[in-house]
């Protein structure tokens, strides 16, 4: 469960401020599948950092399952995003010199996990994005497609609550694009909460709501458009 | 995360800078040995000075004219108001029961001439007590006669370069040689004994102190070497000596007894420092190559940032981060150490195959510090680095890197 109330960032870029946001309200229940829409600059990339826990608000509150983010420290912080958030970015972002399993498997070696079981789990991982046959590949092995699936294995073998993806689709095409969006609702079937940064309305509006963002203000859109 | 876990990773990272990272690992090799090879020249230096005064034998007591304030230095200031003579000798050697034997020094240079070859000579009026005292060999012939303390036989001893440069192919014993314009008979040649206490013994002339007393027209000696009947004794029989002296030349002190350890500690404690300057300055070597440590790491800090921000939206934290570049920092100067402490090892060996009077061995603490040196330079140069990296702003960091 996601509350943010009052939520705005300020930056100092060449000593001027920036409103990146300037006051966003959302409520995110479990299970979700969000939208999070707006032309570039309009503090989406601002907001998705904010509640993958990258960042602090300026001002307002954020309560994750109920524990004010902007209390923890920055240790704390590293252990919500290892254990309860899940990223999924839009130019993959794998070690080119792991393997796909060794991609996979990273988030366990922050936990002290052994290897042992750090390979079992990177196994069914990558099994369940339908890539088994690939684990021993390394990234510029794979197509764009299969690294995104890579990545969607990775940020989900902690059994996350929370899947952030930041414009997912946007270095694929059409065809992998929908691949991998149907594989993110497929997570969001299972009971996880999937935030989805986009600014293409194809992909915006297969989510249950949109946030639209304009000027660091959000304006909420309940319903599927398309439906 | 398991520190192996660290490594693998650390390691995985460094492969992609492989040139910068040997040339880091270099740099510290090179602080080690040289730590290395100077304190082992040092100490080299050191066990040749100690072996050169433990070849004077443990019982040896030098008495020479003039007093020096403290009994532990060789005279820088003297003043002799009576002379050093044999019958002060003959006293001591009588009266003393802890001096086993003594033997007179007289020192001087003349010409030494045999047929049409002829040359400078430094001269040494002894006595046969010079043989056991300092502990010399003949490689042929005999050494002085014994109790000829005032005859002076003209008979000669010579040195094995003499006997190569004046009597080339033939055989000196018995042949005349003739030293400041008088005759001697060279009755044997020296062992090969090398320079000892600056003085080339290969190069002397040895002949009965009575004899050189004419040859040069004197009767002062320049030193007596003593020989006391035991370790143990050594202090009383320089007591004993000092006693009669003083007594001999009516109550003044003018005469200083030198024990071979004596020097021997003040020459260990200047060695010891001057091991201790050289490691000091080798040292040096190892902080700049802390800084190609730092360098490769910054680098890698700054285009692992990316990696960096990853890791941090993966769960990873700061500590973590941290500990990973240390740990990379750390081995690199680990492996720099280690390669630096065989090259050392190497180095001094080649220095001993070449001087092989020079006991160049790297001293152990020498080995030991400067690897925990070069550990610690490695952790204190990689420190700047790490904190940096663990400090990135993730999503700044995020936003620098496509993949």
């Amino acid at each position: 469960m996601i509350s943010l109330t009052g939520i705005t960032r300020t930056y100092e870029v060449g000593g001027r401020p920036v409103h990146a946001l300037r006051g966003v309200d959302l409520q995110i229940p479990d299970g979700d599948y969000i939208a999070i829409m707006g032309p570039s600059g309009s503090g989406k990339s601002t907001l998705l950092n904010l509640l993958g826990c990258l960042d602090r608000p300026t001002t307002g509150s954020y309560v994750l399952d109920g524990r004010e983010v902007a209390n923890l420290s920055d240790e704390d912080l590293s252990l919500v995003r290892r254990h309860k958030i899940g990223f999924v970015f839009q130019v993959f972002h794998l070690v080119p010199r792991l393997t796909a399993a060794e991609n996979v498997a990273l988030p366990l070696l922050f936990a002290g996990a052994p290897a042992r079981e750090r390979l079992e789990k990177a196994a069914r991982a990558l099994a369940l994005v339908g890539l088994a046959e690939r684990a021993d590949h390394r990234p510029d092995q794979l197509s764009g497609g299969e690294r995104q699936r890579v990545a969607v294995a990775r940020a989900t073998i902690m059994g996350p609550s929370i899947l952030l993806a930041d414009e997912p689709t946007g270095n694929l095409d059409t065809k992998n694009g929908r691949e991998v969006i149907e594989l993110l609702e497929s997570m969001n079937r299972g009971g996880l909460t999937l935030i989805v940064v986009t600014h293409d309305p194809g992909i915006g509006g297969r989510a249950r709501r949109r946030l639209r963002l304009v000027d660091g203000l959000g304006e909420l859109e309940e319903g599927s458009p398309g439906a | 995360m398991s520190a192996l876990e660290l490594l693998r990773f650390a390691a995985g990272a460094l492969r992609g800078h492989r040139l910068r990272t040997i040339l880091s690992v270099l740099g510290v090799a090179i602080g080690v040995a040289s730590v290395m090879v100077l304190t082992s020249l040092g100490e080299g230096a050191r066990g040749y000075i100690t072996g050169e005064f433990m070849s004077l034998g443990s019982n040896l007591l030098i008495v020479l004219p003039g007093k020096t304030e403290t009994e532990a230095e060789a005279p820088i200031f003297s003043q002799a108001p009576h002379d050093l003579t044999l019958a002060d000798m003959e006293d001591f050697v009588r009266r003393s029961p802890r001096v086993r034997r003594a033997a007179p020094i007289l020192l001087g240079t003349a010409f030494a001439a045999h047929g049409e070859r002829r040359r400078e000579v430094s001269v040494i009026g002894t006595t046969a007590e010079m043989l056991p005292i300092r502990r010399m060999s003949m490689a042929i012939g005999r050494f002085l006669p014994e109790g000829e303390l005032e005859r002076g036989a003209r008979v000669c001893v010579i040195g094995t370069k003499i006997k190569q440069e004046l009597f080339p192919d033939e055989n000196p014993l018995g042949t005349v040689l003739h030293v400041g314009g008088e005759r001697f008979k060279v009755i044997g040649v020296m062992a090969p004994r090398g320079v000892s206490l600056g003085f080339d013994l290969d190069d002397m002339v040895e002949m009965p102190v009575s004899a050189a007393m004419s040859l040069f027209d004197r009767t002062t000696l320049f030193r007596i070497f003593v020989e006391a009947r035991s370790h143990d004794e050594l202090d009383a029989a320089a007591k004993d000596i000092v006693g009669v002296l003083k007594e001999r030349h009516e109550g003044v002190e003018d005469v200083t007894v030198i024990k071979q350890d004596s020097l021997l500690s003040a020459f260990g404690k200047i060695l010891s420092v001057l091991t201790g300057a050289l490691a000091a300055i080798a040292a040096v070597s190892l902080g700049v190559a802390g800084i190609g440590i730092m360098n490769v790491m910054l680098v890698s800090v700054n285009e692992r940032t990316g990696e960096i921000g990853l890791l941090k939206a993966l769960g990873a934290g700061s500590r973590q981060i941290l500990g990973a570049f240390l740990l990379e920092a750390s081995v690199l100067s680990t492996i720099g150490g280690a390669l630096g402490v065989l090259g050392g090892y190497a180095l001094a060996a080649l220095i001993r195959y070449h001087w092989p009077v020079l006991p160049a061995v790297p001293p152990g603490w020498a080995v030991v510090s400067a690897l925990v040196v070069a550990v610690g330079v490695g952790l204190a140069f990689g420190a700047l680095p790490a904190r940096r990296a663990s400090r990135l702003d993730p999503v700044a960091a995020l936003a620098k890197r496509g993949a």
